[in-house]
């Protein structure tokens, strides 16, 4: 599903260039339910957003789904973001003025759905997360596990082959959490593909596999990972302030 | 993008309640700008029209036409002669200058004693011709009729009379012990004369002897007929095609020249009102006048619609991360910039709704109120014409468009990754 080569991605903040990414490797086989670990800092968000196509790396090469991206361009990448991605946020990121059903739509909108067909499809989607009664709701007269329940049903809209989660249980209390995952657990059973990023030892621990980043590289040295994980479990989170 | 009509006026209204100040400050400008833009062209067409009725009353592209005297010897010809027209030099011109549609010449005498029935009172007679009163604007109200060419050969002792002239000797139309003047005697200069007609009300600007309304026009044979005159006082002339204008000017010039003898080049040997060549400066001068208060109007619409962006600007700031999730959602460049363009459309179009609709409201109280006053006389009708709504309109839609476009365009390139960046 993601096929990485040799990724980088440096940001250059007036004169200082932070390099956030300095050579990803990096394949996720399609069925895959990866968590993604690592200091603050480490790139997770960044390697994240080049997985979703939001960004474009500075160098490397990146496959999704079998389809180089190199050289699409903008119109194209919005395109694969609408019909193959599906993007869960820390924040939820919903609109605060739409309803739970209009922030659902949004994504069937830009994918040019009919109006019937849609309309059809957000009742369903906001049925499978378990919100069939906050169709009119507002973000504001949702609990924080509800809206990040309409975030993922957004997500899912289109029906992407690959979910990204960038901290989606950061924001929340560990029973909402809880909630979430075992609803990510469910979408990894009936096929979707999901790369999630993570600091919750308990959340990566329900993952298949656990991919773990330090400066902007995989770590890949067996030793280095034992030492990760052994402050990791010390500490329940992977890197307290 | 339909289904987001929705969302969009919810947007604006979440606009309007975060910016209350400079959204209502600027929906006022838009409205006070389009009120200035449609009123300021709307009482420039309406003193427009009103200077056409004025100028129209007196006549429609006609020439008036004076002898003066000599200031150029002219063989052997000293100068200060007085150059004067005999009633024969109407045929003469009619014959000579095919492209003039109509010609005529007129007897005055003024201050002559009118009476009907005990009443007398001391106004102009004119002596005139049958074309007058098309040329002149001399129509008759219903029931009466102008001087005609049997008239002429016979010359009968009929008038046609100007409507205050009515008023004085039959008293107005609605007034208690009115009299129908048509057929009735009046005495002119002691003589009886058979009232045929009374002049249509009318407004008139330009006046070279006093105005129509208190005139008593007899045929010019019968003119001479009481009184002794050889020269004319004034010759009028139409052209048939107000661009020949100038060769029937020239014309003229050169056969009275060759027939009075005088040096064509004399201009003060004749003077020429040219009514046509007056109404054109004058049009000239209201369009100009037009396009001043336009420029105005849409200035102050401009710097309402600089008021439109600013809002955009803002709002563009305020939802960059709103708009950052839309493109991780698949929206494009086009979704993006709709929101905002439309967002600004929806505030133009509500003050340029509203002003359109306060101008037609101004304009239509105006234009009840009657015209008996003397400076709406003058002022005319303020007048939302259809080329005025579509420059408003136009203006409006163009202003609207750019003050959303910018922001769109700042919107759309807003970097989803900047601005989804949480710490
Ligand atoms: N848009 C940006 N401009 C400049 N520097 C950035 C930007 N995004 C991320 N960085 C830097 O890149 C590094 C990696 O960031 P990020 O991928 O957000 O890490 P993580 O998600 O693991 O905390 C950090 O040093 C961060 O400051
Ligand atoms: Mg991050």
């Amino acid at each position: 599903m993601i096929k990485m080569s040799g990724i980088r991605k440096a940001y250059n903040t007036g004169r200082i260039k932070v390099e956030a990414l300095k050579g990803v490797d990096l394949e996720i086989g399609a069925g895959e339910f990866v968590s993604i670990v690592g200091p603050s800092g480490s790139g997770k968000s960044t390697l994240m957003n080049i997985a979703g196509c939001l960004d474009v790396p500075s160098d490397g090469g990146y496959e999704l789904d079998g389809e180089s991206v190199e050289k699409l361009n903008m119109s194209q990448l919005a395109d694969i973001r609408n019909k193959k991605i599906g993007f869960v946020f820390q924040a939820f990121n919903l609109l605060p003025y739409a309803t739970a059903f209009e922030n659902v739509e949004l994504p069937l909108i830009f994918g040019k759905v009919a109006t019937k067909k849609r309309q059809d499809r957000v009742v369903e989607l906001l049925g499978r997360v378990g919100l069939q009664d906050r169709l009119g709701h507002k973000p504001a007269e949702l609990s924080g596990g509800e809206m990040q329940r309409v975030a993922i049903a957004r997500a899912l809209a289109n029906n992407p082959k690959l979910l990204l989660a960038d901290e989606p249980t950061g924001n929340l209390d560990s029973q909402s959490g809880k909630a979430i995952i075992d609803l990510f657990e469910e979408l990894w059973k009936s096929g979707t593909t999901i790369l999630m990023i993570t600091h919750d030892f308990n959340v990566a621990k329900r993952t298949n596999r656990v991919v773990y980043l330090r400066d902007g590289l995989v770590v890949t040295k067996a030793a280095d990972i034992a030492q990760g994980i052994k402050s990791w479990k010390h500490d329940r989170q992977f890197d307290t302030a | 993008m339909l289904s987001n009509a929705r969302m969009i006026i919810r947007l604006f209204l979440r606009e309007l309640k975060s910016q209350k100040l400079r959204m209502s400050l600027t929906i006022i400008a838009i409205i006070w700008g389009t009120l200035s833009i449609t009123l300021l062209l709307a009482f420039g067409e309406g003193l427009k029209n009103q200077l056409d009725i004025n100028r129209k009353g007196l006549g429609d592209g006609i020439l008036i036409i004076w002898g003066g005297q000599t200031e150029k010897p002219y063989k052997g010809l000293p100068r200060g002669r007085q150059i004067r027209f005999r009633p024969d030099i109407i045929d003469y011109i009619r014959e000579q200058i095919p492209e003039i549609e109509a010609a005529g010449g007129e007897f005055i005498n003024w201050g002559r004693p009118i009476s009907y029935n005990g009443k007398i009172v001391s106004e102009k007679v004119n002596g005139v011709l049958p074309e007058y009163e098309f040329m002149r604007s001399l129509y008759p109200d219903s029931g009466g009729r102008f001087i005609n060419k049997l008239d002429l050969q016979n010359k009968r002792r009929v008038a046609f009379i100007g409507n205050e002239l009515r008023d004085d000797l039959f008293g107005p139309p609605d007034s208690a012990g009115y009299v129908d003047p048509i057929g009735k005697t009046i005495l002119i200069n002691d003589i009886q004369f058979t009232v045929i007609g009374v002049m249509q009300k009318k407004l008139q600007m330009g006046m070279y002897s006093g105005p129509d309304w208190s005139t008593a026009f007899i045929p010019i044979t019968t003119f001479q007929t009481m009184y002794t005159r050889r020269y004319l006082s004034n010759l009028v002339i139409k052209p048939r095609d107000i661009n020949q204008t100038e060769y029937v000017k020239d014309r003229l010039y050169s056969i009275l020249s060759t027939k009075y003898k005088f040096d064509p080049e004399d201009k003060r040997a004749l003077s020429i009102w040219d009514v046509v060549e007056d109404a054109q400066v004058m049009r000239k001068v209201m369009i100009g006048m037009q396009v001043f208060f336009g420029i105005i109007g849409g200035l102050t619409l401009l710097v309402a619609g600089v008021g439109v962006a600013n809002i955009m600007y803002v709002a563009v700031r305020e939802r960059t991360a709103e708009i950052g999730v839309k493109m991780a959602m698949g929206a494009k460049r086009a979704h993006v910039m709709t929101q905002f363009m439309l967002e600004a459309i929806l505030i133009a179009g509500i003050g340029g709704g509203t002003g359109l609709f306060l101008s037609f409201a101004i304009a239509g109280t105006l234009a009840a109120i009657p015209m008996e006053s003397e400076a709406m006389q003058w002022l005319g009708k303020p007048t939302i014409s259809i080329p005025i709504a579509i420059v408003t309109i136009s203006v409006l839609s163009t202003i609207g468009l750019a003050a959303g476009y910018f922001p769109a365009r700042r919107a759309a390139s807003v970097n989803p990754v900047e601005s989804l960046r949480y710490e």
